[in-house]
């Protein structure tokens, strides 16, 4: 693989990830109106709701310190750098040396801190619920997340997100019920951080059981669009690494343009299922209560650490 | 490693996760549920262990265990709860997480006791036998955090789909006289377990076995 080669790749992943986030919003939110029968809203809403807000003029409390401000780029970076990690199209590329799953948690960490932080920096008290409330799940997601990543990490032998996909993707075909469990673990960590229905609703400014959306609530005009669009950005991101984690299949090395196609396709078709699922069980879950969120997210745990407890079970 | 034996272990792990399910489960509908699918993946493993080692009679004894676990068995739980009128009351002892956390220390426990033996057996299925006793130590945990009697007797009938699992998993199974006994007494002991409740209910007005300490003689 050449340089040139490998950038042209890391480019086209990355503005492909910024561009696409939106319209697998978009999907996800159109599924779920159908599910629910409701008239569903166009899959570019997402698009025309960042160009709206885009032209808004940006009102910021008098008080707010500097931390308000550069917080949402600070999250589109985060979340950015992350796309730019993880093997989305192609694996081996020139990011993926940067950052290996440790640090790649690491980095959805910082992005939690600085919106926890500019939450509470305002001092009103929806900032400060939802700050108190989103770091209460991040404590507990994060371990099963790592735990769920140490299980792939084991059976292939690195922590590089690049070599276990190249493990994963292109050995003999084996079941590993340790991949069993951590992808169940997986999910349910994806739920609880992109702030989906069993811990979160999207959906909703209801005060007592919002989190996300109490923790934006100072936020308009550009700064609202770049945390949107840093959401939609995050969903994309754990989609992904779900997908290069449990199901491979179909992706291309750096620099090899005839398997680009192919590669783009096969990741179509697998995020059109998931957004699918995702609202699937978005519409079959019912919102757990605060306190069952613990509950909810030690059982992620617990999967996880099965998963990699049967790992040294059933390896020969 | 061959396929068929990828599968058991497949299995294998999705029986420790209902073992875990069952545990961490609040209603009394779902504990059947969850039971009777633990039965079916016990039947389907013993299934592919029958087929990939030769051994018809193993066959006979899947078999019987979707006739008895899957079939016969919940549905008479069924009955019961039904005419006990009861769907919500599983009470715990101890709060759900660190129930599990203590299903994970008897996993621990399980697989650290199973590894020696394992590396010996020279079965096809021997690296299962981790999981098979860690399911029979995860329901003996349900057994005793569970307050009320129908998930106590769940929670024992979910032990013997331990313990024959271990017995498939270890040996290829009992000879078919002994199985046909223990499903036989496991079935008649789901009767009379329905009795008892009947039973405990008209004397205590309540499934709750706490009440059954007054019993004793000061």
């Amino acid at each position: 693989m050449n340089l040139s080669a490998g950038s042209a790749f890391q480019i086209l992943q990355s503005v492909f990830v910024v561009l696409a986030a939106p319209l697998l919003m978009g999907w996800v939110n159109k599924c779920r109106a159908w599910l629910q029968n409701r008239s569903a809203p166009s899959i570019l809403l997402p698009y025309w709701t960042l160009t709206k807000l885009f032209h808004k003029d940006a009102v910021i409390a008098r008080n707010a310190s500097p931390l308000f401000r550069i917080t949402p780029y600070v999250l589109f970076g985060c979340m950015w750098l992350a796309a730019g990690i993880v093997p989305v199209l192609a694996t081996d590329l020139p990011f993926a040396p940067a950052a290996d799953i440790i640090a790649l948690v690491g980095v959805f960490a910082l992005a939690r801190v600085f919106s926890a932080l500019a939450a509470m920096d305002i001092g009103t008290s929806f900032g400060g619920l939802g700050a108190r409330r989103e770091m209460l799940i991040g404590f507990l997601a994060e371990p099963a997340m790592l735990m769920t990543l140490f299980t792939a990490a084991f059976i292939s032998g690195s922590t590089q997100l690049t070599t276990i996909v190249d493990t994963l993707a292109h050995r003999e075909f084996a079941i590993h019920p340790s991949l069993a469990f951590a992808a169940v673990a997986f999910l349910m960590v994806l739920l609880a951080e992109n702030a989906r229905i069993p811990i979160d609703n999207p959906a909703t400014h209801l005060e007592l059981t919002m989190v996300h959306e109490a923790m934006i609530l100072e936020y308009s005009a550009r700064h609202l669009a770049l945390i949107e669009w840093a959401v939609a950005i995050k969903l994309f991101a754990y989609m992904t690494i779900g997908i290069a984690l449990f199901l491979p299949w179909g992706i291309a090395a750096a620099g090899d343009w005839a398997a680009l196609p192919l590669a783009i396709a096969a990741l179509t078709l697998k995020l059109v299922l998931a957004g699918a699922g995702l609202s699937l069980l978005e519409t079959l879950l019912a919102k757990l209560r605060l306190f069952l969120a613990p509950e909810f997210l030690s059982s992620a745990f617990l999967l996880a650490v099965l998963g990699m407890l049967t790992h040294f079970l059933t390896r020969t | 490693m061959p396929l068929t034996s990828q599968f058991v272990n497949l299995l294998a792990a999705f029986l420790l996760l209902l073992a875990f399910a069952m545990l961490s489960q609040r209603r009394i509908l779902t504990l059947i549920h969850l039971f009777a699918w633990q039965g079916a993946a016990l039947a389907l493993s013993t299934a592919i262990v029958a087929y990939s080692s030769a051994q018809p009679h193993l066959y006979f004894s899947a078999a019987l265990t979707v006739l008895v676990k899957v079939v016969l068995i919940p549905w008479v739980l069924h009955r019961l709860i039904d005419r006990l009128q009861i769907r919500w009351d599983v009470e715990t002892l101890i709060n759900i997480p660190t129930t599990m956390l203590i299903g994970i220390g008897l996993v621990i426990f399980a697989f650290a006791l199973a590894t020696p033996i394992s590396q010996m057996a020279s079965t096809l299925t021997r690296s299962t036998l981790g999981i098979a006793m860690a399911s029979v130590l995860l329901s003996f945990l349900m057994m005793i955090v569970r307050r009320k009697a129908v998930p106590q007797v769940i929670g024992f009938l979910a032990m013997e789909n331990g313990l024959f699992f271990a017995a498939t998993s270890a040996t290829y199974g009992m000879p078919l006289v002994v199985e046909l006994g223990v499903a036989l007494d496991v079935l008649v002991g789901t009767f009379i377990f329905g009795i008892f409740f009947f039973h405990i209910r008209e004397t205590f007005d309540s499934l709750d076995i706490r009440h059954m300490e007054k019993l004793k003689e000061d």
